[in-house]
């Protein structure tokens, strides 16, 4: 299987093996923050950016 | 058994929530707060986006990062009789600084001396009356944002016209606190129901000690004092799976500072060698059971 690409850089992004669709994950080589959108193909886009109303 | 968990996207926190559902055997629902569509008017017999009926669900857990999108669908599905952690009585209450502090207030609960106003003069003379240094903070908001120590009164009120110039009417809300020297740290205990189950010391040279701005975690004892004081402030916002920030004062004495209603902790378990993802889910499961 061809490993995704950062949608921000193009960097080569390995999906962990018990990723789930929706998670965040970050780009090894720009450090940009990605979401898993779809696992199967596995889709990244860039995860959205924080909103001012986020927290916990 | 039907359960839902509520997200805007997969941090760590849920998955390892996830993780300790279905260890007990429990494949949860994942619902995204985006996908969210209701007919509000209709009631809980509808559709939610897992193709389940919103009123199936046993108990539905709200983990939104979004804290407008958490608190109306919390606020829905509790007019639907439905049963949801956190309740949206406590979320909005711990939403809000200034209902906390009220909340608190009411129960006795100990606190930083905090003052609100609605207007430049207001708030200067409000900040005034606490004395320097002082802390600004938005109503609403987290992970340390927009918070302003303001030393003296050249800074308060450069830091007042830019709120009143540059924000939208939630930062026309005053809300300012007397700072509390701290001793480089703070506490963030982690309540699950009638119990503190752990805490951490949240150490940082900056005086904002979240771990969100690189505040470093480590254990901290829960002793009874710690306990008893946490259990009453969760009490005073009515309680659930809450993240209580204390503070040390200069004498030692413990002040509730905020209460958080969708805690992240994915930095807490290992100091602290509680599992609290599944301490939160062994609460969860009892409520079903209480409720059954």
């Amino acid at each position: 299987m061809t490993a995704p690409h950062c949608p921000e850089c193009d960097a080569e992004v390995s999906i962990p093996n018990n990723a789930m669709e929706n998670e965040l994950i970050s780009c090894p080589d720009c450090g940009t923050e990605l979401e898993i959108i779809s696992l199967n193909p596995i889709t990244l886009d860039l995860a959205p950016e924080v909103e001012e109303d986020w927290g916990e | 058994m039907r359960i839902g968990i509520l997200i805007t996207h997969i941090r760590a926190e849920e998955k390892l929530l996830i993780s300790a559902f279905q260890a007990r055997g429990i494949e949860p629902d994942i619902i995204l707060d985006r996908d969210l569509n209701f007919d509000v008017t209709a009631g809980r017999g509808q559709l939610a986006p897992s193709g389940v009926a919103w009123g199936d669900y046993d108990i539905v857990m709200e983990r939104s990062v979004s804290t407008s999108r958490g608190l109306y669908a919390l606020a829905i599905l509790n007019s639907w009789g439905i049963a949801t952690i956190n309740r949206y009585d406590t979320a909005s209450i711990c939403a809000d600084k200034l209902r906390t502090t009220i909340a608190l207030a009411q129960a006795g609960v100990p606190q930083p001396q905090t003052r609100v106003a609605f207007d430049t003069d207001s708030a200067m003379q409000a900040i005034n009356d606490l004395g320097y240094p002082a802390v600004l903070k938005p109503v609403t908001g987290s992970w340390g944002r927009l918070l302003a120590r303001v030393n003296d009164s050249d800074s308060a009120e450069a830091i007042i016209e830019h709120r009143q110039t540059l924000g939208d009417y939630n930062h026309h809300t005053f809300y300012v606190q007397s700072y509390i020297n701290k001793p480089g740290r703070d506490i963030r205990a982690f309540v699950v129901g009638d119990r503190t189950i752990c805490a951490i010391y949240r150490t940082s040279p900056h005086w904002i000690t979240n771990t969100a701005r690189g505040g470093q975690a480590s254990n901290c004892p829960v002793t009874p004092e710690l306990n008893d004081l946490c259990m009453r402030a969760a009490q005073a916002v009515g309680g659930g799976i809450l993240a209580i920030d204390v503070l040390e004062d200069a004498d030692g004495q413990l002040l509730i500072n905020e209460i958080n209603h969708t805690m992240e902790f994915r930095n807490s378990s290992a100091p602290t060698g509680v599992d609290i993802p599944n301490e939160i889910v062994s609460h969860a499961l009892s409520m079903i059971e209480v409720t059954a």
